[in-house]
């Protein structure tokens, strides 16, 4: 096992201004966008985005939800462990707004199917876009891309990328575990 | 998490106090699922379930089918009344058959005690009891602590009084097991006939006095009188039970505090509880069905996951 730092809290906290500024560029005004974050790590970055989008924009009534997949996934009955589901919070209407999913790793692409399948059960969005911090180039199983992208690693499929995100954002790191077992 | 610590759900008595709590906290998700516009979720899509009733059913049959169309599960329906088991057909052979057809599921209900531990051991299909005889009606324990559980914040501490037919009750043994597990105090109220002998085996309470029984409690289980069971006469009339051990307005509101009432269904109105009664705000019955098919959601999507 190998691990490196790709990202420290300084780096961090200049890629999620990065983010959230284009953010801005692309939706004019907010009135019809939404922020939904992705059960259960994408939350994380998720209301990290939606706090500093208050701060920058000064608008207080963003419309923000965190979304659960599980039920959703390709996968049940194909692991070893229960999918255990998480808490979703989404209080407002879906239909025609800009939705903007937010996950912490794009890796296969699977996880965001299933966002989209599970967003769909809320109502008819006009757009969704997506936003990762981490892009993992070249690993996808479903042609899937983000539209706003953090940071782009390589990697093989047996590592690992691990987003540490604090809640309080201090000592925020990302990290990449290379498995060097099997190389 | 892990996997629920059983393949099938054919009692209370098997599951540990962790699976009863993992159930709940995904009961908890469905609720929220069933309580959105589009009230179906894909999780189950390449399972089938085959829904067997032996006894008559109206609740249990339509809330277990919800839950499998809401998991979007393919389901048959086998009622025994129009089968091949008039025909002289065994259970081994009736399910064996059914199962051919590629059947991953079997929800079972049938008159005899054990018959769904009696097919879990002799086919391969999962099977979730609906319900066996006098023995156990595990789904319904289940929603009924958690709709306590959601009236009440806790299970924990609580006194519950299961009221009426205890002897021919499996609703009675079930909740006994389940409330028990989650560290409430139970109590059984109902004439002596209908107090099985051996209960004390159990630990519960007993009391024959309607009065004291609800004086005690927080929370009043009031049983129907099934009838159908019953071989002999274990009391003079309906009219003296309903006059001794039915629940009416004024016995409710001269009580000292607010208690929960509920049913697990079918009411006779008029017998165990009044009309009054049952419609109060202090009925929570039809709560109690409503959660039963997000309890029975999570049951199926437990036991699928562990495939």
């Amino acid at each position: 096992m190998k691990e490196k730092l790709l990202l420290d809290q300084e780096r961090l906290s200049i890629i999620i201004d990065r983010l959230c500024h284009q953010l801005i560029e692309n939706h004019n005004g907010f009135n019809d966008t939404a922020i939904v974050g992705l059960q259960p790590r994408g939350v994380l970055l998720s209301r990290r985005i939606n706090q500093r989008m208050k701060e920058i924009t000064g608008n207080e009534n963003l419309l923000y939800g965190e979304l659960d997949i599980t039920f959703y996934r390709d996968d049940f009955r194909r692991r070893e462990s229960v999918l255990i589901p998480n808490e979703q919070k989404i209080d407002f209407i879906i239909e025609n707004k800009n939705v903007i999913l937010i996950d912490d790793v794009l890796f296969t692409g699977r996880t965001i199917r299933a966002a989209m399948d599970a967003l769909t059960a809320f109502g008819r969005p006009s757009s969704v876009e997506l936003m990762v911090l981490i892009d993992r180039r070249y690993s996808r199983e479903l042609p899937i891309e983000a539209t706003y992208v953090g940071y782009v690693v390589d990697s093989r499929n047996n590592d690992k990328v691990i987003v540490d995100l604090k809640q309080a954002g201090t000592k925020d790191s990302v990290w990449l575990i290379t498995n060097t077992e099997n190389k | 998490m892990s996997k629920l610590s059983t393949r099938h759900l054919i009692g209370i008595k098997d599951l540990t106090v962790e699976d009863i709590q993992q159930i709940f906290e995904t009961t908890d998700n469905f609720k929220a699922v069933i309580n959105r516009p589009i009230k179906k979720v894909p999780s189950l899509r390449d399972i089938t379930i085959a829904n067997i009733f032996f006894e008559n059913s109206t609740r249990t049959r339509i809330s277990f089918e919800l839950a499998e169309k809401r998991l979007s599960a393919d389901t048959i329906n086998f009622a025994s009344s129009s089968s091949s088991v008039s025909k002289g057909e065994t259970l081994i052979d009736t399910v064996n058959n059914i199962l051919s057809m590629k059947v991953d599921m079997v929800v079972m209900r049938h008159p005899s005690p054990g018959a769904c531990k009696f097919l879990a051991k002799h086919i391969n299909a999962q099977i979730v009891n609906a319900g066996d005889g006098t023995h156990e009606h595990p789904t319904q324990a289940l929603l009924d602590a958690y709709s306590i559980r959601e009236k009440h914040g806790d299970v924990r501490g609580k006194k519950i009084v299961i009221v009426g037919d205890i002897l021919h009750s499996r609703v009675a043994l079930s909740n006994i097991f389940c409330l028990q597990k989650l560290g409430a105090k139970v109590m059984v109220c109902g004439p002596t006939t209908l107090i099985p002998k051996h209960i004390n085996e159990l630990d519960v309470l007993v009391e024959h006095n309607l009065r004291k029984a609800l004086e005690w409690c927080d929370v009043a289980n009031m049983l129907r009188i099934q009838l159908e069971r019953q071989d002999i006469k274990y009391f003079p009339s309906l009219r003296e039970y309903s006059m001794l051990y039915g629940l009416d307005r004024a016995m409710l509101h001269s009580l000292p505090k607010k208690i929960t009432i509920m049913h697990p269904g079918p009411i006779n109105r008029g017998v165990e509880i009044t009309s009054e009664v049952a419609d109060s705000d202090q009925s929570i019955i039809l709560q109690q069905v409503e959660n039963g098919v997000a309890i029975r959601m999570a049951v199926l999507y437990l036991l699928a996951a562990q495939g």
